[in-house]
């Protein structure tokens, strides 16, 4: 392949890897260093530019690795926890009532196979992932998109089992919210 | 009844269940009010949803 057409997908893929990097690391530099890290190695292996997608599969996981790399060099400047007041709590009085109940039932979302073959979806989906709070939002993506396991994770950024759940459970109340506001939600409202 | 659940606990443990194992009686628990509940399948479908969209994103085939 000539070095044009390698330029050409690799920047292809630039934007994004760095749209995963910052959802993940919150913070620019970091996350240019690591999708220019990525992209190095690409280069130092010609051969992976063959196919495609499996070119999108190799980089993606790269990417990972130095993501994970930085989260670890970076512990201490990542430290949690902003704790963000009682937020958990909230969510929950939201949409219970002190009786248990449910003060509105939760909505039916429709077909769900349809929605995840939606473009416009997946990026109300990135959007609700980056409205988190920064610490929340680095936990469950840590979980969610580096497949790091819950003990990893505790490891890694010095918490407590406890404390973690509270957060992956803090943030999936947020994006469920999010979703039902934003997707789900306008779309039952509409006819 | 130590296997009774309200609505707000069945979906606490819906929500943790995505992260780790529930013990063996909250699993009962929730299967029992589940069975009998028309508003907490919803939520769970929420949850299930959720979770296939996150795999499908992470693995790009979004």
């Amino acid at each position: 392949m000539s070095t044009a057409a390698i330029e050409h997908q690799l920047a292809e893929h630039r934007a994004y890897l760095l749209r995963f990097a910052r959802l993940q690391l919150r913070n620019d530099a970091w996350a240019e260093d690591a999708v220019s890290e990525t992209l190095l190695a690409a280069l130092s292996k010609p051969q992976s530019f063959g196919n495609r997608s499996q070119l999108k599969t190799w980089l993606v996981g790269i990417l990972k690795h130095k993501v994970i790399d930085i989260l670890r060099q970076r512990q201490r400047e990542v430290q949690l926890v902003d704790d963000d007041g009682d937020g958990g709590a909230e969510l929950d009085a939201l949409m219970f009532k002190a009786d248990g109940h449910y003060v509105q039932q939760p909505a039916d979302w429709g077909n769900p196979e349809q929605e995840l073959n939606s473009r416009q979806f997946f990026l109300v989906l990135e959007a609700c992932t980056d409205k988190l709070p920064a610490a929340m939002g680095r936990v469950f993506l840590m979980r969610e998109w580096l497949e790091l396991s819950s003990d990893e994770i505790c490891k890694e950024l010095q918490l407590t089992p406890t404390n973690l759940y509270v957060q992956l459970h803090r943030a999936r109340l947020r994006l469920r919210e999010c979703l039902e506001l934003n997707w789900f939600g306008r779309k039952a409202a509409s006819p | 009844m130590i296997l009774r659940r309200t609505c707000r606990e069945v979906a606490a443990l819906l929500v943790a269940r995505e992260d780790r194992d529930l013990p063996v009686l909250e699993r009962v628990a929730l299967r029992l009010h589940l069975a009998a509940c028309a508003a907490c399948p919803k939520f769970e479908r929420q949850l299930l949803t959720m979770r296939n969209a996150m795999k499908q994103w992470r693995n790009y085939e979004a």
